[in-house]
């Protein structure tokens, strides 16, 4: 479903360039949920908006349900693939209701009868009529989350990206939206293509997880294979170390 | 249910009732500040006498010279006297304060637009787009307002609408610049991100996610600009560039009575005093507005 | 049996408002002595607050009161704000999650630890100098003469609060709070700092509140755990001991957080009852 070969990604130029990405490549199957862990400057969010074409000048191949997807892309294309953003504070316009943010969509792929896809989408999520007209200041977190999501679904994509969408969140939270995440993908049937620092929380969504350093796909493994602890190599090690909470022995100087 | 609970309803059932819920709640917050309130209602006085100034007031006696009750003081039938050439004062003024709206509201006009049309561009595109539009703008703002007024009296004969295209096109290039530095603000903000994904084109974008954001500054520098416009107006008045005698402009009856200030001091006074009021009641209205806008953002 | 550093009874923090007063902490009591002190509680639970209440940075128009708030022979409730300056870096020290906030940006690090020592200690420049270097080296960062003269864009991450540390606790405080120090941190890096701060705290004898959302974080790492909710505290207990938690919050939290190998079909959701925010503890 998703194809990425050899994608690079550099900012600046001659001596001061930076390669954010550096020669990844990886495959999410139909109906897989593939998960990418790694720190921040680790090019793990840079990697799902080139897949996204959100970077105009990513390089390598991006392929998605067959199709090649280069650095323009059609209106339409856009109806395969949708994102959700991390910050639930940031990814709705402030001065817009739901029903706005929702509607835009509808009109620029003129798909019409907004006045039933809209709820629609909103219960989908788990949101109600009451929250249909209201700005983002008077929902909570959460609930932003939820209009994020119910925005990348109106198109009926065949994959959902997601950056880091319950960092922002609190424990429970986070357990909702993991939850919702969850039911979408089965009643759907999403690919999914999450980004995460927490491993228990990627561990949790996807079956196959790919961890990222410095740009790089370090190696790909299974959550399984994660929780056993049946990991090659020293990065991948020493998350699951970390992951496992404090530990002053652990610590060297 | 009461309209007030309708408007302050966390739930609105439709589109209208958020607008206007949100509008209500910034009104509130404005209501509170006292000055801002004082501001808003010089500036809706000035509004109400401009339009209803017929009713007010006898429109000849604007005119109407009567040179035997020349310069006379405050009298029964001239409550502010009367100026140079006999014509009643206040009935001047009030009808001075249509033209004054009038400068004012067609300024507004041509200013917004023009500033958005070009600030908006240069700050989402950049690069050379950027460049070629903020040179542009530079070269307007090097213009001197009252050097450009006398050339276009000059080119195309003095009166207000000639006086309203000088003062417009040296007062739009700082909004084009407030436009452009707000966009390139917002211009990578994760909303405007998720648009592009979706696949909204740059002119929807342009206009329907971030010239939205850009408006409440553009608003607010417009209000306290309007003191400054009206000034110049009416400088421009005074230097007989503006309106023509014998329409009643507040500059222009200031200019015309400078020769008797100082034993008839209210022919150039009152005028002035209104130009005063009405500045201020434009600026106390724009920091009101600037505050509440603040305080929700 | 650890001597109490620090002991608050029902401390209380209003913020008056239009719509009615909001309080933020409520009838909060709890010691420190030479331990290790967690206080976890999800955004609003008002755990930071509290950290802020005890170094009286409650800006206006919010109040704190409390039947007791005591800092060994201090008595903190009848404290000005130029007692609590007089407090701040030499009794009580607090290292926030982002250094960006709290260091000058145009001195170098360095200069700005050795002016903090200077504030306490009548001491001459070069002796602060010394001492700064001193306190980077107890950090443990390789090369402090390199590291003094860098400016704080320069010093990012974990570096960066390492350097808050040693700013912190250079006037030798016997309280430090920390308000999510990590949280803005790589996870590898994250486990390095606090155990430099726990390495130090310990072998200094003081005492540590650690602020945190991360219960994971919070048990592994402290001696003892507070349970904040809506503004009260809903549970006190050891650390090692939160998996045997009493209170329904608390284990409801712990249910809801994904596990690495314990993986659920479908995560249990938190049911607040509302008797956690009035009813008896």
């Amino acid at each position: 479903m998703i194809v990425l070969e050899h994608a690079s990604v550099y900012y600046g130029a001659g001596s001061k360039r930076v390669a954010a990405v550096r020669d990844v490549s990886l495959r999410v199957a139909e109906g897989e949920a593939f998960g990418l862990v790694g720190e921040s400057g680790s090019g793990k969010s840079t990697v799902l908006r080139a897949i996204a074409g959100l970077i105009p000048h990513a390089q390598g191949v991006v392929r998605l349900a067959g199709h090649d997807m280069g650095a323009r892309r059609p209106t339409e294309s856009r109806r395969m693939a949708q994102m959700v953003f991390q910050d639930p504070y940031g990814s709705l316009h402030p001065n817009q209701t739901v029903d706005q943010t929702l509607s835009m969509p509808i009109a620029i792929h003129k798909l019409g009868d907004a006045d039933r896809r809209v709820p629609a989408a909103l219960a989908e999520v788990g949101l109600g009529r009451e929250h249909r007209f209201r700005y983002p200041h008077q929902l909570s977190g959460g609930q932003r989350q939820r209009v994020a999501i119910a925005r990348a679904l109106i198109l009926q994509p065949r994959i959902l990206l997601l950056d880091e969408p319950t960092s922002a969140l609190d424990v429970s939270v986070q357990a909702e939206i993991l939850n919702l995440l969850t039911r979408l993908r089965r009643e759907l049937g999403l690919t999914m293509l999450m980004v995460s620092h927490d491993l228990a929380v990627i561990a949790h969504l996807c079956e196959r997880i790919g961890v990222m350093s410095g740009g790089e796909l370090l190696e790909t493994t299974t959550a399984n294979a994660l929780a056993a602890g049946n990991v090659s190599h020293p990065y991948t090690q020493a998350l699951l170390r970390s992951n496992q909470g404090f530990d002053a022995s652990g610590v060297t100087g | 249910m009461s309209v007030r609970t309708w408007l302050l309803d966390p739930a609105p059932a439709s589109r209208r009732q958020a607008q206007l819920g949100g509008w209500f709640r910034a009104w509130l917050a404005f209501r509170r500040n006292t000055l801002a309130m004082t501001g808003l209602v010089i500036v809706a006085l000035l509004v109400l006498i401009a339009i209803f100034a017929p009713v007010l007031a006898d429109r000849t006696l604007a005119v109407q010279q009567v040179l035997e009750d020349r310069l006379q003081g405050s009298s029964a039938l001239h409550w502010f006297g009367t100026d140079e050439l006999g014509r009643d004062i206040l009935t001047r003024m009030i009808f001075g304060a249509r033209i004054t709206l009038v400068i004012v509201f067609l300024v507004s006009a041509i200013v917004v637009p023009i500033g958005l049309a070009i600030g908006l561009p240069a700050g989402y595109f950049g690069g050379w787009v950027d460049a070629v539009l903020m040179r542009i703008t530079d070269i307007f703002l090097a213009f001197p307002r009252l050097v450009l007024a006398l050339a276009f009296a000059a080119a195309l004969g003095p009166g207000i609408e000639n006086a309203v295209i000088a003062i417009a096109l040296t007062a739009w290039p700082p909004y084009a610049r407030l436009a452009r530095a707000e966009t390139m603000t917002r211009r990578n903000a994760e909303f405007i991100q998720a648009a592009k994904l979706l696949g909204a084109s740059e002119f929807r974008i342009l206009a329907t996610q971030i010239l939205p954001l850009c408006l409440p500054s553009v608003i607010i520098r417009l209000t306290l600009d309007m003191a400054g416009i009206i000034l110049t107006a009416a400088g421009l008045g005074f230097l007989g560039l503006g309106a023509q005698p014998p329409a009643a402009e507040w500059g222009a009856m200031v200019s015309s009575g400078r020769q008797v200030l100082l034993d008839q001091w209210w022919v150039a006074t009152l005028p002035g005093l209104a130009i005063f009021v009405t500045s201020l009641g434009f600026n106390l209205l724009g920091d009101g507005l600037r505050d509440v806008s603040d305080s929700r953002s | 049996m650890t001597d109490t550093l620090l002991s608050v009874r029902n401390l209380r923090v209003v913020y008056p408002g239009d719509d009615g007063d909001f309080h933020a902490v409520r009838d909060v009591s709890f010691t420190l002595g030479r331990e290790r002190l967690g206080i976890v509680g999800e955004s609003g639970s008002g755990k930071s607050t509290t950290g802020r209440a005890i170094m009286g940075l409650v800006a206006a128009p919010g109040r704190i009161t409390a039947d007791e708030m005591r800092l060994g022979d201090l008595d903190l409730t009848r404290m000005n704000e130029a007692g609590f300056r007089k407090l701040r870096g030499k009794r009580i020290a607090m290292v926030l999650q982002d250094p960006k906030y709290s260091l000058d940006p145009v001195m170098t690090v360095g200069d700005q630890i050795a002016e903090t020592h200077r504030q306490h200690v009548n001491a001459g420049r070069k002796a602060a100098r010394h001492a700064a270097l001193e306190m980077l080296e107890a950090v443990q960062i390789r090369d402090p003469e390199r590291v003094y003269g860098l400016y704080p864009h320069q010093v990012s991450g974990g570096m960066g609060q390492r350097v808050m540390i040693a700013m912190m606790l250079i006037a030798g405080p016997d309280i430090l709070i920390a308000d999510e120090p990590t949280s803005a941190l790589d996870v590898t890096v994250q486990t390095q700092v606090l155990a430099i701060m726990d390495n130090l705290v310990r072998s200094r004898g003081m005492g540590l509140i650690l602020v945190s959302h991360n219960l994971h974080l919070v048990s592994s790492f402290c001696d003892r755990v507070l349970v904040m909710y809506a503004g009260r505290v809903l549970e006190t207990c050891a650390a090692g001991d939160l998996a045997n938690a009493k209170h329904p919050y608390t284990r409801g939290l712990l249910a809801a957080l994904p596990e690495l190998g314990h993986r659920r079909a479908e995560l249990p959701q938190l049911q607040r009852d509302p008797a956690w925010l009035e009813g008896p503890l």
